[in-house]
Parts: C-alpha cells; sequence; structure tokens
C-alpha cells in the first residue's frame, strides 16, 4: 500500500499543514485568523483520512471526522460568534513584528526538520517526515502562543498546537484508538474551560487582552 | 490474603463515581461530609493494596513503586478533605463563595483525585497521560474558583502553560510508543508498561532520549521545575487552600512519578542518554532559584509555594544523582515533603481566615495570639526548612551524604541551596510568629487534627523509620536504578 503517490500525497497534506501554520503566523485581524484556522483543521482532516486509507485503519476516520466536524466546523463558529458578541473584532496585537516572527518560525520549522531527520532513523521514512512536520507544526502553535497577547488568538495557537499532535498520532502506524479519541476528548474540555474563561475575564475587563490581566498579578503591592 | 473485590479498581471508581454523586448533592454541609467519606473509602482501598499481591492488567497496574504514591495520596486526600470541610463553612460564611460554587468544588474534589489516581495506577502510557490531563483540568477550574481577577490570571497561566506542557508531554509519548512498535509490534502492546519495561533493550535509544527531553519538559513543567514553574505560585497563591495544599502535596508528586517511569524506561535500555545530569540540572536550579526567591515573597501562600519548588528541585536533583542511597532519600523527602507542606497550608488557611489576608505584612505575633496555631505553624516551618528531629532532617542529609560520595562539588552547590532556602524560611517566620499581635478579624473554629496528624507521622518518621518501611523503600529505590 505505500506505493510512491501515497507517500507523496500523504506528504504533501503534512507540508500543506505546516504552510497553513505559516499563515496563521502574519494574521492580524482575528477573523482572518480564525479562517485560517478552520482551514488548519481542514487540511488535518484531508490528512488523518488519507493515513487511514494508506494504513487501512478506519479508526482513524473517526478522528479525522471529529477534526472536520467540531475542529473546521463548530469551533470557529462559536469563536467568531463569541468575537462578535465581545466586540472585539479588530484588536490583534502582536509582541514582536511580523517580519521578526517568520524568520523565527522558519527557524523552528529547520530545528525539527534536522533533529527528527537525524534521530528517528530506524523509524520508516514515512513517519518519520510525518514526525518532522508534525514537531513543525507544534513548535510554530507555541510560536503564535507567545508571539500574541489577546486571549481568543492564544487559544487558537494552542488548537494548532493539537492539530500538529493528532498529525504526529496518525503517523504512528497502529497507535490505539484510546490517544486520539482522548486527544479530541481534551481538546473538547479545554474549550469547555476556554469558553467559561473568556466570557469571566469579559465580566471583569472589558477587554479579552491577556495584558490587562497582568495587572491584576497578585504580588503587585 | 485475597479479599472479594480488587482494591486498584476500587481506588479508581470511587473518586468517580463520588464525583458524580457529588455533582447532584445540593446543600454543601452534606457535600463536604460526603466527599470525607469517598476520601476515606478511597484510602481505605489503597490501604488493602498493601496486603493484595500487586499484578498488572491491560489497564492497571500495582508494583512497590506505585503503591507508596497512591497511599500518600489517598492519605492526604483525606485528611485535605476533612480540613476543607471545616475551611469552606467560614468561606461560606464571608460570602466569598455561594453553596453552587461548593457544589462544583466537592464535584471536581472528587475528579482531581479520580484523575491523580488513575494517573498512578495506570499501565498504559497514553491512559496515563489522559489521567495526568484531567487532573490538571480539575486542578484549573478550581484554582479560578474564587472569580476574583486575581484567581482569574492566575487560573488562565496556569491553564495555558500546564497545556503546553502536557502537549509536550503527549509528543513524548508518541515517541516512545514510535520507539517501541518495531519491537513489540502495533497496537497496544507497544503502550503497556509491563511490555515497555520488558521490551526496552531493543528499542532504538536514539528515538527514547529524544522522547526523554520532551517527557521531561513536559511533566517536569507540571513538578514545577524553573524555568517551567511560572504558573506554580500564582496558582498556590489564588486558589482556596485546601487546594494549595492538595497541588503542592499531591500533584506534584504525580507528575514526577511519570518522570520516573520513564526514567526507569530509560535505565533499562543500556545505550540511551543518562538521564541524571539533566534531572540533576534542573533540580539543582530549581533549588536555587526558589531559594533566592523566597526573600521577596510578601504573599504567606506565595512564599510556601516557591518552597515546594526548592523541594521538587531536591527531590529530582536527589533522584538524578541516582543509586540506591540517593533515590531512597528522594522517595523519603518525597513523602515527607507532601506531609510537612500540606500541614503547612492547613494552618495557613486558618491562619488567612483569622487575619482576612495573606500578607505577611499584616501577619505578625501568632504565637502571642493564637498559641496552639501559632506554634503548630512554628515547628512546622521548622520541619520543612529541615531541622532535626523531623523526617525531612534526616531525608536531606542521606542526600547530601549520598551526593558528596558522588559528586563533592555539586554537593557544595546543594547545601548551599538548602542553607539560602532555610535562611529566608526562618527570617520570614519570626516576622509573622512573634511581636505585637496584629488585629484578627475572624475568630479560630476550625479543627487542627489534620495537621497534628501530618505532623505526628512527621516527627516519628525523623526519629524512627519502622524495619519493614525501610526494606520497601529500599526494594523500590533499586527499581529506580
Amino acid at each position: 500500500m505505500t506505493s510512491g503517490l501515497s507517500f507523496d500525497i500523504a506528504h504533501l497534506l503534512a507540508g500543506g499543514l505546516v504552510l497553513i501554520s505559516f499563515m496563521m503566523l502574519y494574521q492580524d485581524r482575528l477573523y482572518a485568523l480564525l479562517n485560517v484556522y478552520a482551514f488548519h483543521a481542514l487540511v488535518l482532516a484531508l490528512s488523518v483520512s488519507w493515513q487511514a486509507w494508506i494504513q487501512d485503519a478506519p479508526h482513524l476516520y473517526v478522528t479525522a471526522a471529529i477534526a472536520l466536524v467540531f475542529k473546521a466546523l463548530i469551533i470557529p463558529a462559536a469563536l467568531h460568534r463569541i468575537i462578535a458578541r465581545l466586540g472585539i473584532r479588530r484588536q490583534v496585537e502582536q509582541v514582536v513584528g511580523a517580519g521578526l516572527t517568520m524568520l523565527a518560525g522558519m527557524g523552528l520549522v529547520a530545528l525539527s526538520v534536522v533533529l527528527m531527520l537525524r534521530l528517528t532513523r530506524s523509524v520508516e521514512t514515512y513517519a518519520q517526515e510525518d514526525l518532522a512536520f508534525a514537531l513543525a507544526v507544534i513548535l510554530l502553535g507555541l510560536l503564535i502562543m507567545v508571539t500574541r497577547r489577546n486571549a481568543v488568538s492564544q487559544v487558537v495557537g494552542f488548537m494548532s498546537l493539537e492539530n500538529g499532535l493528532i498529525l504526529a498520532a496518525a503517523g504512528a502506524r497502529g497507535m490505539p484508538l484510546v490517544v486520539e479519541i482522548s486527544v479530541a476528548f481534551s481538546v473538547l474540555i479545554a474549550l469547555i474551560v476556554i469558553g467559561v474563561f473568556l466570557f469571566r475575564i469579559r465580566e471583569r475587563f472589558d477587554t479579552v487582552d491577556v495584558a490587562a490581566l497582568d495587572e491584576f498579578r497578585g504580588e503587585k503591592q | 490474603m485475597t479479599l472479594p473485590f480488587d482494591p486498584v479498581t476500587g481506588v479508581v471508581i470511587v473518586p468517580a463515581v463520588a464525583a458524580l454523586v457529588l455533582a447532584l448533592t445540593p446543600g454543601y454541609r452534606l457535600g463536604a461530609r460526603l466527599n470525607v467519606g469517598a476520601s476515606l473509602l478511597t484510602f481505605l482501598l489503597s490501604a488493602a493494596l498493601l496486603v493484595v499481591p500487586g499484578g498488572a492488567g491491560d489497564y492497571l497496574l500495582v508494583d512497590e513503586l506505585n503503591i507508596v504514591f497512591i497511599l500518600l495520596n489517598s492519605f492526604v486526600g483525606l485528611t485535605a478533605a476533612s480540613f476543607s470541610a471545616s475551611y469552606i463553612a467560614h468561606e461560606i460564611e464571608i460570602k466569598r463563595l455561594t453553596p453552587a460554587n461548593l457544589r462544583f468544588y466537592h464535584a471536581m474534589y472528587q475528579m482531581m483525585m479520580f484523575g491523580m489516581n488513575l494517573a498512578l495506577a495506570s499501565n498504559n502510557i497514553g491512559l496515563m497521560w489522559v489521567a495526568v490531563e484531567l487532573a490538571t483540568l480539575s486542578t484549573v477550574m478550581m484554582v479560578g474558583l474564587y472569580r476574583t481577577p486575581e484567581a482569574l490570571e492566575a487560573a488562565w497561566k496556569y491553564f495555558i502553560l500546564g497545556s503546553v506542557g502536557i502537549a509536550l508531554a503527549l509528543f513524548g509519548t508518541i515517541l516512545v510508543y514510535l520507539a517501541a512498535q518495531p519491537v513489540l509490534g502495533e497496537g497496544r502492546d507497544a503502550m503497556l508498561w509491563t511490555r515497555l519495561i520488558a521490551g526496552a533493550a531493543d528499542f532504538d535509544p536514539m528515538i527514547l532520549n529524544l522522547a526523554f527531553v520532551f517527557l521531561l519538559l513536559g511533566y517536569g513543567t507540571k513538578v514545577g521545575l524553573a524555568p517551567l514553574h511560572a504558573w506554580l505560585p500564582d496558582a498556590h497563591a489564588e486558589g482556596p487552600t485546601p487546594i494549595s495544599a492538595v497541588l503542592s502535596g499531591l500533584l506534584l508528586n504525580v507528575a514526577l512519578y511519570a518522570v520516573l517511569r520513564f526514567k526507569i524506561l530509560m535505565t533499562a535500555n543500556p545505550d540511551t542518554l543518562a538521564p541524571g545530569p539533566l534531572m540533576v540540572a534542573m533540580g539543582l536550579v530549581s533549588l536555587i532559584f526558589a531559594a533566592l526567591m523566597l526573600y521577596r515573597r510578601r504573599d504567606i501562600k506565595r512564599m510556601f509555594a516557591y518552597s515546594s519548588i526548592e523541594h521538587m528541585g531536591i527531590i529530582v536533583f536527589a533522584f538524578g544523582i541516582g543509586g540506591p542511597l540517593a533515590n531512597f532519600a528522594a522517595l523519603l523527602h518525597m513523602v515527607m515533603h507532601s506531609l510537612t507542606k500540606s500541614a503547612i497550608f492547613f494552618a495557613v488557611g486558618h491562619v488567612a481566615q483569622i487575619k482576612g489576608t495573606q500578607k505577611t505584612a499584616m501577619i505578625r505575633g501568632l504565637t502571642h495570639s493564637h498559641p496552639v496555631l501559632g506554634w503548630a505553624l512554628v515547628i512546622a516551618v521548622l520541619a520543612i526548612a529541615g531541622l532535626p528531629p523531623f523526617g525531612v532532617f534526616m531525608s536531606e542529609f542521606l542526600v547530601v551524604t549520598s551526593t558528596f560520595a558522588q559528586a563533592p562539588l555539586l554537593a557544595l552547590l546543594f547545601v548551599a541551596g538548602l542553607l539560602l532556602a532555610f535562611g529566608a524560611l526562618v527570617m520570614r517566620l519570626t516576622e509573622v510568629a512573634f511581636g505585637a499581635p496584629t488585629q484578627d478579624v475572624a475568630p479560630l473554629k476550625a479543627s487542627l487534627k489534620p495537621l497534628y496528624a501530618h505532623m505526628a507521622l512527621v516527627l516519628v518518621a525523623g526519629l524512627y523509620l519502622p524495619g519493614p518501611m525501610v526494606s520497601w523503600f529500599q526494594a523500590v529505590a533499586r527499581l529506580l536504578g
């Protein structure tokens, strides 16, 4: 089943995810960021279903379906509504400029490729490249989280990071279903938590800018 | 001896059922009592593990290592639940919490116990990861319970840093699976502890190395190792005090347990990088950093949170040094720290309620105004600072001697860290405990029994460790290599 073409397609999809993570790095409007995230989740769903097809692992279709319905549709829609209700459409404050962030992102991708291709020689080439891309997506997700100050965009960064994890788990041949479902489940819980937090934060501060929270560090006197 | 039921399953199931029941229980007094009852039942079941032979199934595992953790977990879970029952009545009186908050709080308390016990008892690395995640999320909810700006800030920070940590840990877990898969085959076998340990010698050492780095960073965030500790002081200071006690006494241990399990896996493979030096470095940095930070604390709960970072540093350092003696000392120190630190938080909880503040500047002369509580706090703080005749002294002494035997230079740095922390704690303690008392805003009503129970155990362990316990700890120390 692992012919050249199927490998190329898996490669293309995983590489696409890295590219979309890059696109998220420089979005400076919340709605645009959400749309790019939805696209990210869509490509993840395609990638996971492709893995399900070539590995002949039907349980992965469930993971793909969760990515498609939950992450590409429901969550972006819900976040859209939250943003509209809070009236923060135009706020995305970046701590660092876009150019510098992109440079840092390129460094991270290079790092993950070098690290993975050197260290994981015993794994089949297939999973190896998948892992390299997955690590790149995870690191880019972290980068999004640290370069944003707005709570909503930090959450989006975190979700793109989770997408990277699912890409890695789907690429690991025969990894038990328990894990994939639990990952999706934890995302669900995480979102409930986040939803609660966002509304509470709004109630107290009239902003979801996390920098405003820093004013309330318990220790400042 | 055989029992008609399986105690491990009980240890996991009881808190899960209790969480559901508590979520449906109206009335906070009944809820508090049920919470204590469920914790007592869990503790009895975990005590039954001592007499039942261990074993490993597809999901759960009992061996000498995790019995120590499970027993400690259920014991402190029980005492913290009974402390919380007397603590929260006051929070209702002063209207900091509503009965609806408390219903949620009790359900989350048992949910957290479920997560921690499942993480400790699971035989599957994926399941363990899910359980740690569950325990973390339920504590995030409780840290944010007061809904003050400070509490929300603390919970948000904890949530974000904790999620990043847990994400790195999952990536490490996937890498371990990939290392095991060529040897053990696809599917569940390659995620079972018992199979992993048996086959570890044939795994690809490079992948294991990489996995361990991710796992140490990921679970290390939860242990509170510097420089990944930023969430810990805020979460301790802003949540309800029973949760501070449980965080310091238990959740940090659960994350540490995960690190230890993977350390065993690393040592089972002869070609991997030695995990020791990494752990020694992180432990030492945490110890010295936290000791320095202790000097500038003005919030009493925040101060003891830094002290927890310091002690987790000591424990990780000692496990990193390795060898039978250092491992023994580290295990003993872990137990002693859990008992003493949660006792301190019990005392601090009462103090904060009496004085209506957590600022050390507003708390003075406790031994004059409240002799029993004040002296109990003095004794507990001296115990955690490492004075004899308490158990913490003995374990720290063992760590120092075993380190001197292996790496004298490291031992010097380590002792310097200990002395720094000692100085800071004693300095703050004299301010808080002696001098002219400050105004009280509420009378002391709560019971001090959980505090006495913990301190009695720590004192007994410092004076005399029973033979069977010593040989048991030695067996675990050998297991850790």
